[in-house]
């Protein structure tokens, strides 16, 4: 377990080296001054860009400028500063994430609850009348773009019926006082319903589908048959020796989507007007603010890196064959 | 009265190419502590006849009918939750792979305290002793360190002991072994035969042991149903068997046994397939294959009938008995003669 948990943290910091390296470079190669996008864009004058170049370490090679920016992220925790408002990348983050993490999140606990109640009902009857309603909902999940559904989820839910709000965030822990914007955790989940489902809806498809898939398979197992020879009754098998073994490929999905779900968040933030990271990123994009673009992603690395850091250990704790190999 | 009396059991699987007729009039019975052997190639519904029994098929696609009688009472018109409570109890099953046998997330430990716990009102503690005596009875080296390792961390036949273990920790009184000794090597073959011979003089269960090896059976059944295509084509006492064995499969099955005295390059093989069971052949299921084939075998199915000298021997087969007894007797002196 320990050699385990070692190998994978090791293995952690070099996909961190070898994605922030290939994220550099990127943006190095990218055919953009940063210099210039500092001082203004278009009307930038020559002072302003020598300054602006030496200020930014761009006349220094490439391995030193790297080596600089490794520095400055690992030792000084920093993100860097932004080209087009010299804010602080860190901070602007710091706004964003929380809202892009409670989509992320959110989203992801309600498609894991429409893809285990559905995914597990299918399986046990299949052909059944829900199974085939289920199929039906897995082909139009897995078809439509999230934009698309947004739209349609705040037409029918905010415009037509007026159930729900149809744009903007609710702080969880409050909004700030005498700025008269709704608050707390009940208006935060109540301005989340429609971006989670939108989210969702995609991600749910795929799960209904793949553990539908693995409850059917895993249900033929020669240990389950066992395990009714024993005489356990249907409920146990399912809980007890079904579940546990048809869900291991579904944590290492799941870890892996949640870091394919944060590109998808740019959809849902954007029809939502959610101030998050995509939203960020998009803004940045137009403005030419590549530092900002740069800091997004590297933090969305790092997030994923741990997240899936978290799902190996996760995974090493459900199968004892892993944990002891 | 028997323990287990099946009566003209007839089961049939739906499948996507029609009606597949798996065990088609099957009938047998077993005694308190008797081994039965059943003997055939692979589908020829040896294990479907006894998943039946244990109600073990898919509910869905079978249908199932005709009587097996366990302690008088018909299984297959017993509800779930009574067919429960003999499981695992009464009457308990192991397997033909004991790789995928055992659920690999939980300690066998852990199996073996849950087949307690299902039929028995007692503790973990209570329960976990158990399983560590029957550990120890089936020979787990250094039980008490083991108890709680994971499936994969034994060898096979390690694991089919384990099994074992679990199919007799209630002190059944049926135990069905389907193929129990296929999937492992031929050493272990041998210890898995030997430790089941002595558990069912210890626990005094009965058992099906269902096979395709000869060798097997006549290592350690008392009486022996030969099937073939879904039918019974011969069941005799295990004795009787090898010395008159009456039905052409039967001999194609001892001539195909392999021989360390002999210099063939080649084993024998009885010619051709098994018939596919969604179009059985007319008359003589067997009759395809056989090499001693009469017009009569192509029309009419042969009865399961005694021979004429033993009841309790039964044969379906058109041919006369002079036919078969030169037949019988030139197989076991050609055998003799290899041994000897």
């Amino acid at each position: 377990m320990f050699r385990y948990l070692i190998r994978r943290i090791l293995w952690a910091i070099f996909l961190f080296l070898v994605i922030t390296f290939v994220t550099f470079v990127i943006f190095f190669m990218a055919p953009n001054n940063p210099a210039r996008a500092m001082c203004g864009g278009d009307q930038a004058g020559p002072v302003c860009l020598k300054t602006a170049t030496e200020k930014l370490g761009l006349d220094k090679p490439l391995p030193v400028q790297y080596g600089l920016f490794l520095k400055r992220l690992v030792w000084e925790h920093s993100l860097g500063t932004s080209y087009a408002t010299s804010q602080s990348i860190n901070e602007t983050i710091k706004q964003a994430a929380p809202v892009t993490a409670s989509l992320v999140f959110g989203g992801a606990v309600c498609w894991m609850i429409i893809g285990l109640s559905v995914g597990i009902f299918s399986a046990l009857r299949p052909r059944s009348l829900i199974d085939r309603a289920a199929m039906v909902f897995v082909l139009i999940g897995v078809s439509a773009h999230p934009v698309w559904i947004g739209l349609i989820f705040s037409y029918v839910f905010g415009v037509r019926l007026h159930i729900t709000p149809i744009a903007n965030y609710a702080n969880f822990f409050g909004a700030p006082p005498d700025s008269g914007l709704p608050g707390g955790p009940v208006q935060w989940a109540y301005h989340m319903i429609l971006p989670w489902m939108t989210f969702a809806i995609l991600f749910a498809a795929l799960y209904v589908r793949m553990i539908r898939a693995n409850v059917m398979e895993t249900l033929n197992e020669d240990y389950v048959r066992t395990a009714r020879a024993k005489g356990a009754p249907e409920q146990r098998i399912l809980f007890s020796h079904v579940l546990r073994n048809a869900l291991l490929p579904v944590v290492t999905m799941l870890g892996m989507d949640i870091g394919v779900a944060l590109g998808g968040a740019i959809f849902t933030e954007y029809v939502y007007q959610l101030p998050g990271l995509g939203r960020t990123s998009v803004i940045a994009i137009q403005a030419e603010d590549l530092a900002t673009l740069e800091g997004v992603v590297v933090f969305a690395t790092i997030a994923i890196l741990f997240f899936n850091l978290i799902v190996d250990l996760l995974y090493a704790w459900i199968d004892p064959r892993i944990r002891l190999s | 009265m028997a323990l287990l009396e099946v009566k003209d059991l007839r089961t049939s699987f739906k499948t996507e190419d029609g009606i597949v007729k798996a065990v088609d009039g099957v009938s047998f019975t077993v005694e308190k502590g008797q081994t039965l052997g059943i003997v055939g190639e692979s589908g020829s519904g040896k294990s479907v006849t006894c998943l039946t029994i244990m109600g073990l098929n898919a509910k869905r696609t079978t249908m199932s009918s005709g009587e097996a009688l366990w302690k008088g009472k018909d299984l297959l018109r017993a509800k779930s939750s009574q067919l429960r409570t003999i499981r695992g109890d009464e009457m308990s099953m192991i397997f033909q792979d004991p790789m995928t046998s055992l659920n690999p997330v939980h300690t066998i430990g852990k199996q073996l305290v849950e087949a307690v716990q299902l039929h028995r009102d007692v503790t973990v503690r209570v329960a976990k002793a158990r399983a560590l005596e029957l550990l120890k009875a089936v020979g787990i080296p250094k039980a008490e360190g083991r108890i709680d390792d994971y499936p994969h961390q034994f060898s096979g036949g390690m694991r089919q002991r384990v099994m074992i273990a679990m199919a007799l920790i209630n002190d059944p009184d049926l135990l069905i072994a389907d193929e129990p000794t296929t999937a492992l090597d031929v050493t272990t073959q041998a210890q898995i035969l030997n430790l089941m011979k002595r558990l069912q003089e210890d626990f005094g269960s009965a058992i099906i042991m269902i096979t395709h090896d000869l060798g097997v059976v006549a290592e350690t059944a008392d009486d022996v149903v030969v099937m073939y295509a879904a039918k019974v084509v011969e069941h005799a006492k295990v004795h009787d068997l090898f010395n008159r064995p009456q039905h052409p499969y039967t001999w194609g099955l001892m001539g195909s046994l392999p021989r360390l005295e002999t210099d063939t390059e080649r084993l024998v093989q009885i010619p051709g397939q098994p018939p596919s069971l969604l179009r059985p052949p007319s008359g003589c299921r067997f009759h395809p294959r056989c090499p001693y084939v009469m017009g009569v075998c192509r029309t009419t199915e042969p009865k399961l009938l005694a021979t004429e000298r033993d009841p309790s021997h039964l044969q379906a087969c058109h041919l006369d008995q002079e036919t078969k007894d030169r037949e019988a007797n030139k197989l076991i002196e050609s055998t003799m003669a290899e041994v000897g």
